[in-house]
């Protein structure tokens, strides 16, 4: 992956920036020991790292203003971080950056059950925007697999899901206000407690923007009464085909679980291996969930269980306490967990029309085949949001880049077939040079334009998301 | 006399209408939903009609924009499926004629009394295609349900008034229609009626409806039938008082259309919903009529004998806790003034997509 070289003149301006970082801030919010500032050259695409210039931690808005406006002067561009939680590298330092972290901001500040939203500091990390209110009966829908790590910010930034968004929608459906920051440093308050914006829906370009448009560091988020109750049916297939039709029945029948995940053998197998979580031994598994009182429960289950029935499953297991509840989750949740365990992987995000289903999964295999890396597949059926992850080895010279071959063929093939590149974990580096797959030169000018607007001056979480030469006359003027 | 009215029969032709266009160009769909038309010669986009994408295993359809809303109702409700935001029609409470369209509903952000549960029209929008104000088509989204590649140009337009380009393409995700749906009514005061509104909400029995009007205070809960039946009676349980139910659509199209607010001045206003009582007590002495949608989260108010059609009471009354579209009447702007930061993005936004300042010029500021 290229990355533009860094400004010598900014390189050479270090011990100054530092030193006007720190007349803006107090002491222990910048870090610029070159052993601390290591620990930032990452996020979780961690076969990219480069450490920034210097790193800064502000407490307040009015602090993450301070910094954006000296380095908008100065010209130093800004890689905002929320927990570095990102797979796509969203927020990979340059070397002649300063990374923004908001992770210190983390303060609940106003919780109204009334009308029904809490509004948080964007440091906050997902799991703990719920952990606020759950003991009074709510929570934040939301559910990224890396929720107790990862922060509001980057769901903000990625515009992220999770395994429960076929009924409550991502990020996106359930924002309702932030406070941005741009890279002037300009603060403005965009959208509130209430429903429409007044004119144009800033919030809605603003949430998936990638921190390409400025900084937000609070949040108006809108939080959900609880369900009564939840549970849990594991389902076993002879083959992908058959479990993709009966998730297609599903949806088809009006049904409206709140989770259909769906895991291939290979997957299977290796979580199975890890978290022994009593899986059938069979070609594909779907978990589906549904939500309600016992009687609703009950009602809803009877009907899953008509559709599954006529697809002929191996094996078919409704949950029938906690615990049980708990070990069907198990392994799908450790599913991650089990890939790392066995080998290097690259995880995929692109999504597909759920009829295209088969068809994909069948072609992942011959590629898989045809280049000698194992993929495995986990991801959210119901809204065809696939998460093939190909398994490399990365002490093999080699090995990482026929891997990235092999992702940019199978996220072509998501696009060929009416989806797209990433469901919810946005560009970032990763599949920046593959977006020329999806947009045309007038799609993607469309969105540099709306760039241009809140960011003049490119500085801000630079060679992301758009396709370095595409965006090369922008970032040299 | 006729105004000439441009008619393109495809996107590419719409394209070169507005490359040619040497001034500005006053969008519409069917002309049965806007909250104001800007100056110039009137578009069409009728001709661009037609369902292009229906999978109903997947939940999804794609449409050209000048495709009649009433259609594509008809083409879902024959597989049992349903746009689940519930676009109003509002011909009668704007006195307009026409035939609504797909494209009309996505640039008004059209959203009925499911809102609550289900969300607005923008979120149910996953792809759009439309031609920006130098003629240039643009396509953001597509046709899958979770998509985060690129900018989300998609919410950009919608609410968008025609204001950053002509949409010619839809995409929108759908919900089947559930086997049952119950409304509940009960005859309290105003106060206690929205009180009620907002514990139904806050519970966890899912209410796709919560009004408030001359019906007194109404709830609605949808989805299969002995789940119905459950939280039905869980509500009447949690709430209290004495509860009315009844069956069919006709209360929540009441709501959805402001139907029964025909004199003088209609607002739009959007609120925290523990905000509402107060915006309508600002017009204590003055002669109106309110229904409140989503808890108190919107309120239709018709406001007669006001010059300004009530804008300072209302919009005074609103500052800080939403804002107030005039929907209907004269003498104060259409939409609500933005502050000052959002006012200039929005401003800029404009002169990127459309330049010349062609398309709805000047409508939204």
């Amino acid at each position: 992956m290229d990355m533009p070289l860094p400004d010598q003149r900014i390189l050479n301006g270090r011990a100054g920036l530092i030193a006007r970082l720190r007349g803006v801030l107090p002491a222990d919010a910048v870090i610029s020991d070159p052993a601390e500032t290591r620990a930032y050259e990452c996020d979780a695409l961690a076969a990219y790292r480069c450490a920034p210039l210097a790193v800064v931690l502000p407490r307040t808005t009015a602090e993450v203003s301070a910094v954006l406006r000296l380095c908008s002067e100065m010209g130093v561009k800004v890689v905002p971080r929320g927990a570095g939680t990102s797979l796509a590298g969203g927020s990979f330092p340059t070397a002649d950056c300063v990374v923004l972290g908001v992770a210190r901001m983390n303060g609940v500040i106003e919780t109204d059950y009334d009308n029904r939203f809490i509004r948080v500091q964007t440091g906050r990390t997902n799991l703990a925007v719920t952990g606020a209110v759950e003991a009074d009966g709510w929570f934040y829908a939301p559910d990224p697999s890396s929720q107790l790590a990862c922060a509001i910010a980057g769901n903000i930034a990625m515009n992220s899901g999770g395994a429960h968004c076929l009924k409550y929608g991502v990020t996106t459906n359930n924002l309702l206000g932030v406070t941005i920051v741009l890279m002037s440093g300009e603060v403005v308050e965009i959208g509130g407690p209430w429903s429409d914006a007044p004119g144009l829906d800033l919030l809605g370009v603003i949430c998936g923007s990638e921190g390409q448009l400025g900084v937000v560091t609070e949040a108006y988020l809108r939080i959900l009464p609880k369900p009564e109750g939840a549970r849990p049916v594991l389902m076993g297939f002879a083959a992908n085909e058959v479990a993709g039709a009966c998730v297609a029945d599903i949806i088809r029948a009006g049904l409206l679980p709140v989770a259909i995940e769906f895991m291939d053998r290979p997957c299977i197998r290796a979580c199975e291996d890890f978290a022994k979580a009593g899986y059938p031994d069979c070609e594909a598994l779907l978990i589906v969930e549904v939500e309600g009182s016992p009687a609703e429960i009950d009602a809803q289950l009877a009907r899953i269980k008509d559709i599954a029935l006529r697809h002929n499953p191996v094996a078919y297991r409704e949950s029938g306490s906690e615990e049980e509840s708990r070990k069907i989750w198990l392994g799908r949740k450790s599913a991650f967990g089990a890939m790392g365990n066995i080998a290097d992987y690259m995880c995929l995000d692109g999504t597909i029309p759920v009829s295209e289903l088969p068809y994909v999964l069948r072609r992942i295999a011959e590629m898989s085949a045809a280049v000698g890396l194992s993929v495995a597949n986990v991801f959210h059926a119901g809204d065809g949001n696939m998460h093939p992850l190909i398994l490399y080895n990365a002490n093999k010279p080699g090995d990482l880049e026929l891997c990235e071959a092999l992702g940019a063929d199978i996220l072509k093939l998501c696009v060929e077939v009416g989806g797209c590149l990433t469901g919810e974990h946005g560009v970032g580096v990763e599949k920046r040079d593959l977006m020329t797959v999806q947009f045309n030169p007038a799609d993607l000018e469309a969105q540099l334009r709306v760039k241009d607007v809140f960011d003049p001056a490119w500085l801000l979480n630079p060679a992301k998301v758009f396709p370095l030469d595409v965006t090369a006359s922008r970032r040299a003027s | 006399m006729t105004t000439p009215v441009l008619q393109p029969k495809s996107e590419a032709e719409l394209a070169e209408m507005i490359r040619a266009a040497q001034g500005p160009v006053s969008l519409r769909g069917g002309g049965t939903r806007g909250v104001a038309y800007g100056p110039g010669t009137v578009l069409e986009t009728a001709g661009l009609s037609g369902i292009t994408l229906y999978e109903p295993g997947a939940l999804t359809l794609a449409a050209a924009a000048g495709t009649p809303l009433a259609e594509v109702e008809a083409v879902l409700s024959a597989q049992g499926q349903r746009l689940a935001f519930e676009a109003p029609d509002l011909r009668r409470a704007l006195q307009r004629q026409g035939v609504s369209t797909l494209g009309g509903v996505v640039a008004t952000n059209a959203s009925g009394p499911r809102r609550v549960q289900a969300g607005a029209a923008r979120d149910h929008l996953i792809g759009v295609r439309f031609v920006d104000g130098q003629g240039s088509v643009v396509k953001s989204g597509g046709r899958v349900m979770k998509n985060v590649t690129g900018l989300d140009l998609v919410k950009l337009m919608a609410g968008s008034h025609g204001t950053l380009g002509v949409i010619t393409q839809v995409a929108f995700k759908l919900q089947a229609v559930p086997e049952s749906a119950v409304t509940l009514q009960t005859q309290v005061p105003l106060s206690a009626g929205l009180a009620l509104l907002r514990r139904a909400l806050g519970s966890p029995f899912e209410v796709s409806g919560a009004a408030y009007g001359p019906f007194g205070a109404a709830l609605r809960v949808e989805g299969m039938q002995a789940s119905v039946r459950y939280r039905v009676a869980a509500l009447k349980a949690l709430l209290g008082g004495d509860w009315v139910e009844t069956a069919g659509d006709a209360l929540w199209e009441a709501v959805r259309d402001a139907q029964g607010l025909d004199d003088g001045a209609l607002w739009r206003v959007s609120c925290k919903p523990t905000a509402a009582e107060g915006v309508v007590a600002a017009l204590a002495g003055v002669a109106h009529q309110a229904v409140f949608d989503w808890g108190g989260g919107l309120i239709w108010i018709a406001v007669q004998g006001l010059g300004d059609s009530g804008a300072a009471l209302i919009r005074g009354a609103v500052a800080g806790v939403g804002h107030a579209t005039l929907m209907r009447g004269s003498g104060a702007a259409a939409f609500a003034p933005e502050a000052a930061g959002v006012a200039a993005l929005s401003r800029a936004l404009r002169a990127q997509f459309d330049p010349k300042g062609i398309l709805n010029a000047g409508i939204m500021g």
